[in-house]
Parts: C-alpha cells; structure tokens; sequence
C-alpha cells in the first residue's frame, strides 16, 4: 500500500480559507515529521472564485509539487470540473454532499468519490465556515492519520480566536475524520503515518528571505503593499518592535525605496519589497542609489506582466529589466535564489553586497518561490553562519582620526569609497545626484572627471564579480543534456532530472543564483563544455540564455518555456524533455 | 558656539544676479546659526531645481536628490537617525508638483521634518514653464498665450491645512529679518513644518518680483488677535490673495505627537547609534518555533 507519499489539494473560493487551512495542514504533516511542500494558487479577489491549496507530503525531502493529486477535496463544484482530472486512479474525491457534478468519468477511470456533509458538519458545530477544517478531518481520516497531530495546529492557529472557535474547529474535524475514517478509509489506499524525526520549519520564500534580512541586521524597511511581496513588509512589521526595526507602510513604491535610501544613507541597514509593477516606479531611485553609491537591498517578487498582468500569478519575466532597469551605468548586484535555504542566504547576503560595494542589490524570486511552503530544519537555514560585512563603513572612531577633509567619492583602486554617515563633525558632506566631484559638490561640466567618476563606480562591479558565485550543478558532472535555469525552477528541475535520469547520466542542471554581475570567467567553461545545452525558464523569451550568450558567447540549443501564469512542476519538464 | 562662517562654501553660486535663491541661501544658514546647529548636526535634502543646488553653496550635510523625492528620503533619513535635523529645501515645481503625495502623506503623519519650499511660481532651471503655482492665465512656453495657463495654481497654505500639517508659515525672500525668524521656527517647531517662500525668479517671472510682493505682503503676527492655532481663521488667511497676501506663522499647533515619538522602536534613541543585536540561540529558537 502507498505510504506517507501523496499529494492532497483543497478547493473552494476566496474567504473559505483554503490557504490557512492548507498551510496548517502542511504544518500538521511537517509535525508527523514528514516532509512537505506546499502550493497556493489564488485569484485576484476577496470573495468568491476558485483558489486551491496543494500539499505534497514525504518521508523524503521534497523540493517541488508534482502534478498528480491523490486526494482532492472539494468546497465547491468547480474544483472538481478544474482539478478532476488530475486526480490518480486509486485516488478519491472529496465532496461535500450537496455538490452535483457528473463525474462518472473520473470513476470510469479509477477515481473514487467520497462524500461527506462537509457544510452540515460544520454547521451543526459551529458555522459553515469550518468547512475547510472538516474537508481536513476526512483527509486525515482516509489516510488513518493520526487526528492529535492536527488537532495541535489547530489548537495553536486558532488561539488567538478564542477557546470556543478552537473547540469548535476541533469537534468539526473530530465529527469528519470519525465519518471518513469509518465509511472510506477501507477503500482509500493511500495512507500517511507520523514517523520518527524532527519537527521541521514550514517556511516560504517571503519569509526566508525576511528572516535572512532579520539576522543580517535589517534595521529598516519601508514599502508599499503588492503582490506577492507583501507578507515580506508584513511579517517585518510584527516583528519590528521586538527586534528593533524601523518598518514603515510608504504611500507608495516611490517613497518605498526612497525611503530605504534615505535610512541608508543616515547609516542603518535598508530594504524595501515590492513586485514588477512596483519596481517600475522605484526605477529612478535605483538610479539614485547607483549615482550616490547609497547601499539598498531590493526584493522584487515577480508576477506576469506587463502592466497589472496577472496579479496573483507566476512568472520569470523581469530579469533582463532587472540588470537593465534605470538610465546611465552603475553597477548593481542582482541574486536569484531558487529554494527557501537560498531565500534565507540571500536576504543576510544581499546586505554585505550592498554595503561592501555600496550600491543596490536586488534579490529577484516570483510568486510561486515567495508563497510556496517547504520543510526544512533549522540547521539547513545556518543561523549561525550570518555574518554582517558593513564593508569600507567608517566607524565613529575611524572618523575622529580623519584630519584631511572627507571625500565621500574618493578616488580609490578598487571603486570603492569609504563611506561615512552624516552626523560627525569631520565628515560634513553632500550625496550627490548629478556627476559630482570627489568631495561630493556638483561637477556636471566636467569630462575628465566624468570620465574617472564612471570607471570608478564600475570598477567596484569588477571586484564585485570577483565574488559571485558560479552556477551549482545538480546530477552528473557531464551528462547528454544540460538544463540551465535561475531562481524558483530549481525544485521542478532538479525532481525532473531525477527523474529522467532514473541511475543513468542523461541530464544536469545548471543552476543560477549570483547572476549579475556574471561571473562569466566561471560561467564560460560550464557552458563550453556541455554537450547539449536547454534553457528553462518561467518566461516567453529565454532571457537567462539572452544573457549568457551576450555576456559568454554561448547559445543554448533549446529552450523549455513557460509563460501562462503557472510555476514548472516536474512533469512539466519531464514531458519536453522526453 | 556656533558661527555664519562655519558654514561657508568655497562654491559660488551659478543663480542669476537678483535671484530670490541667495537670499534663502544667506537667510537659512542666519538661521541655523540662531537655533545653534552646527553643520554636522544637519542634513539638506534637496529636489532637483536651480534651488535645490543650495548644499553646494553651504558646508552642511546635504543629499541633493531626485525631482520631488528629497521628501521621503528625508523622512527614512530621519526616521534612521533622529538625532540630525532634517531639512527639505525644494522649489515649487518640485514640492506641490512632482511631490504631491509624498507632501501630502508627509503631512498628515506629522514627520518631524521641516519643508522649505522655493516658491518663485515658475520653472526657472529649464528656462521658463509654468509651475504648479503659476497664477491661471500666466504664460509661457509651455501655456502660450492668449489663454496661458488654464490650470488654476496650487494654494500651498490651504493644501497643506487640509493635509494636516502641524506648523503652516509663509514668508519672503525680499524681507531677511522676516524670513530667518520665520526659518527659525519652522525648525524649531516639533512635527511636520512647511514653510512657503515666494522667492523672484529675476529671469523668468519678472511679473511676480520683488515689488509684487513687497507693495502686497503684511505680517500676520501684526494683525492684532491672530491666533494661528485656530485652524478656521488660518483657513480664511489661506485663502488671502490678491492686493493683501498674508506671510508669518499662519497655523501652528504643538499639541500633536510627531511620527518619530509614536514608534516604540525609536524610543531607546536613534537608531543607526544601536549597535547590530546579538544572536542568542534562545532568539533562534523563537523565530524557529514560528513556523513549527
């Protein structure tokens, strides 16, 4: 029998609580100490429409939801007409008993139906509302789970509700898992059972990253709400007064990075997050940034654009904007984490970059790496390996043996000038938007200072570059086939090479994360010397193979793209790659 | 003690001979003197404009900027370091244009920053198009005539009572003695200051130069009985225009907490003087258990 293997899926419509049920769910398994991943999918609403939650779960790591579904349950009629047929033979569908659809086919193909009086339940207890906790208690039921483990979360999410909802939810879920255990758990072969091992963190790529940024001595952050960046300016901001951050809810995208600029400047680590649109309005701030070598870190979590696009969707659209985005050239530093583990790494890492070669650092991820939930230890995270590099930051004793008057742009080798933050007697200085000297005065006649002011801030890029890290390789060093991929297709790909190759050295995946400045002295051999080259990217134009080509001279051979709003999953690749 | 010349800059002002900016200039380091900041103490922000190159011509901490932001990179700066005196010095174009909601929001939280707005009613860096504040019917490159300008111009004072703004002063370049008392309590006001200076563009708007405003300008701190805390008589004083415009402290109330005062983070004092937290693995467990 199928065990601890399987991937369920809740559907039904905004303000049914499918995402905090699912994700509780999630936390349910990781606590049987089970691996999870977990899916959202949502629509641009308060009410109404078809949002669904998808739980892998796993006694082996997992790094990606597949496309097979071995229990769904059902809120409302349409998941069944949406999602039906991504249910496995030998799987089932969970109902409530009032939904009227057709599905003699799915049964035709092996597909059981189960229903069950989810909204009666729920009623007859509390409010119907806990039809989510119900559809819950049926899929511990069938799989024989144990309920306790449920009933923990449960208890610790709905605490703060009060004790008669916990009560309620909990005897909402007893009542169904009772009913589903007893009428078609015998037939469901599927089955999920708590194992020996740690609790894991059930933690998505917004809140990596924030924790990363946390631990890294983030002291401000300032934006403006946009999906899907905003739980980053959330969770910072329930966080802020017992760690001491400074978190402010901008009047828009504009004053966001403005804002962190400004805090950056007055000498305090500094964020903002937003998503393309957002970024589109900060553009000339990034510039600012650039001009006046002011250190700032930026996420922005893509969606499908251009324009509002699709709001609650996926894509990988934005990376060329990224490194080109903003009038004139300064340098930048643009990283594109792919896991939760990265995410984390990213968000302290992004700051040492930033202030070390004191310009912006943009850590790029989507909607599907920022929402998507995965277990993982804490010691995967490596709390203690973060460090805080403020770079040529001068200290405040530093500046009380400055004799010679401070020059905020010095001339230097390396393009990098010491920094000082206003307030010391021997540092009075102006940042300076326009081409300015050494000192910091304005200098917009000047070509030969122009001159040494551009090589000077690029030249930091070519010490930066120095640094940044080739792709990693996933599978055989040397294989028939290599994919190359950047950001939140790693999990998808990385399932996909596993399971092509099955044993056998057919394909590899070159993964990107540091991905400008490139580091194209080590990207360059990788590329040379693999036999047949595949980009995949989450976009309609190939822009990570656009790139690589300018910058290495290499074309890749092919290209799996995808560009309709949803994430890679495995089978996704797999099927082209076949 | 602090003194004029310790703000001197070897810079030399590239403004046109006449313009309403020198006597900003001269009057804002009177005043910094008066209120005895000395240039490491403060920082400028400035927008983009002939005026917002005033940092250049002082030794002081400055951040010339981007058109109309020097608003909310002020308010990060200071919310960073409360310590420094923060001090936006933009024109017209740049503060009731480009920045109209950062202005607004600015405002109405009460961020402890002190606006100077440049308000010479007209475009002067990029030779000559009507400004947000340009009366209706001016003309210029940009509103030719006959119609001019169609759009009716910005009332700084009502816009920014309606805002919420805690201290509302206006004041002249034409008259120093008025314009650094009137600068000297705009910083010393705690909480959202703006502070409207008609200042002659001598190039551009020879209309609205100095013997405008002089023949119309009086002291509202003159009229007897007038209580600037009282938000319905600085109403009808913004709404003064024409053979009489009212100048000095049209509103201020000190009654309202700053932005800066009601964050629980910034009470233990600046943040930027903190030192980076110290990692315990009781903190690691609690974040940990967060998503348990």
């Amino acid at each position: 029998m199928p065990k601890n293997n399987m991937t369920f899926k809740i559907g039904g419509e905004a303000g049914q609580g499918i995402e905090s049920s699912g994700i509780g769910f999630a936390q349910a398994l990781a606590r049987c100490s089970l691996y999870v991943f977990g899916l959202q999918s949502y629509m641009s609403r308060i009410r109404g429409g078809h949002n669904f939650y998808q739980i892998r779960a796993s006694e082996s790591p997992l790094y990606s939801h597949t496309d097979e579904v071995h229990l769904l349950m059902a809120l409302l009629p349409e998941t069944i007409e949406r999602h039906g047929h991504e249910v496995v033979a030998g799987g089932a569908i969970v109902y409530d008993e009032d939904i009227e659809v057709d599905m003699e086919d799915l049964r035709g193909r092996g597909v059981k139906t189960f229903p069950v009086p989810l909204v009666k339940i729920a009623e007859e207890v509390g409010s119907k509302v806990m039809a989510n906790t119900a559809a819950f208690g049926v899929a511990v039921g069938v799989t024989e789970c144990h309920f306790d483990r449920m009933a923990t979360i449960i208890r610790d999410n709905f605490a703060k509700k009060g004790q008669e909802v916990v009560d309620a939810n909990l005897e909402v879920g007893r009542r169904a898992y009772d009913y589903a255990r007893e009428r078609y758990s015998a037939d469901f072969d599927y089955k999920m059972e708590p194992v020996e091992g740690p609790s894991r963190m059930v933690i998505n790529g917004n809140q990596a990253i924030s924790l990363g940024a946390l631990l890294g001595g983030c002291r401000f952050m300032s934006a403006y709400p946009m999906t899907p960046a905003s739980s980053i300016l959330e969770w910072l901001a329930t966080h802020a007064s017992r760690y001491g951050l400074m978190v402010k809810h901008s009047e828009d995208e504009i004053a966001a990075l403005c804002m962190a600029i400004g805090a950056s400047h007055a000498g305090v680590r500094a964020m903002t997050a937003t998503s393309g649109g957002g970024f589109s309005l900060m553009v000339e701030a990034l510039g600012l940034a650039g001009m006046t070598e002011t250190p700032v870190v930026i996420v922005e979590a893509q969606r499908p654009g251009p324009s509002t696009g699709m709001p609650t969707r996926t894509e990988q659209g934005d990376l060329l904007f990224m490194l080109r985005a903003s009038q004139g050239e300064f340098p930048r530093i643009v990283l594109t984490p792919g896991t939760v583990e990265q995410c984390f790494q990213a968000g302290w890492r992004a700051f040492n970059l930033a202030e070390k070669y004191q310009c912006p650092v943009i850590i790029l991820i989507d909607n599907f790496l920022a929402n998507s939930v995965r277990s993982i230890e804490r010691a995967d995270f490596h709390f203690e390996a973060v460090e805080v590099d403020r770079g040529e930051f001068l200290t405040w004793e530093e500046l009380d043996q400055l004799t010679d008057g401070y020059k905020r742009y010095a001339f230097t080798e390396t393009g990098i000038s010491p920094r000082a933050r206003p307030g010391h007697p021997n540092a009075v200085f102006v940042a300076c938007s326009d081409e300015h000297t050494e000192d910091g005065h304005f200098a917009d006649e000047d070509p030969e200072n122009r001159v040494r002011m551009v090589q000077k801030r690029l030249r930091k890029l070519e010490v930066a570059m120095e640094e940044m890290r080739a792709p990693t390789i996933y599978g055989p060093e040397q294989a028939d086939i290599t994919l190359i991929g950047w950001g939140s297709s790693y999990g998808p790909v990385r399932e996909a090479v596993d399971r092509f190759n099955e044993g056998k050295e057919k394909v590899n995946f070159l993964h990107f994360v540091d991905v400008w400045p490139l580091p194209e002295d080590k990207v360059r051999p990788m590329l040379e010397s693999a036999r047949r080259l595949v980009a995949v990217e989450n976009n309609a134009t190939g822009q990570l193979a656009r790139l690589l080509r300018a910058y290495t001279g290499v074309q890749v051979d092919d290209m799996i793209l995808r560009f309709d709003g949803r994430p890679f999953s495995p089978e996704y690749v797999l099927d082209r790659l076949q | 003690m602090v003194e004029l010349k310790d703000y001197a800059s070897p810079v030399r002002p590239t403004w046109c001979p006449g313009c309403g900016d020198f006597g900003v200039l001269n009057a804002l380091k009177r005043a910094l003197v008066e209120v005895e900041l000395a240039p490491h103490e403060v920082v400028i922000y400035t927008g983009i404009g002939c005026g917002s190159k005033l940092p250049d011509y002082m030794r002081v901490n400055g951040f010339t900027s981007l058109h109309g932001r020097p608003i909310p990179i002020a308010q990060g700066a200071h919310l960073a370091n409360h310590g420094l005196k923060a001090i936006v010095v933009a024109g017209d174009g740049d503060t009731y244009g480009e920045a109209g909601n950062h202005l607004i929001h600015a405002l109405r939280r009460n961020a402890d920053i002190t606006l100077m707005v440049q308000n010479n009613r007209v475009y002067g860096l990029t030779k000559g198009q009507y400004s947000p504040t340009s009366p209706k019917g001016f003309p210029t490159k940009t509103s030719p005539p006959p119609e001019g300008a169609i759009d009716r111009p910005v009332n700084p004072i009502a816009l920014a009572l309606a805002a919420g703004a805690t201290f509302i002063g206006r004041s002249w370049s034409g008259d120093m003695k008025h314009l650094i008392d009137m600068m000297v309590r705009a910083i010393r006001h705690e909480g959202a200051a703006l502070l409207d200076i008609f200042q002659p563009c001598v190039t551009f708007n020879r209309n609205y130069a100095y013997d405008f405003y002089r023949e119309r300008v009086y002291k509202v701190q003159e009229e007897e009985g007038y209580d600037p805390s009282d938000r319905e008589a600085a109403w009808r004083k913004a709404h003064e225009w024409g053979d009489r415009i009212p100048i000095g402290v049209i509103y201020q109330v000190e009654d309202q907490p700053t932005y800066e005062k009601q964050v629980p983070t910034l009470d233990a004092g600046p943040l930027v003087e903190r030192e980076f937290r110290t990692w315990t693995e009781e903190d690691y467990a609690d974040l940990e258990a967060e998503f348990i």
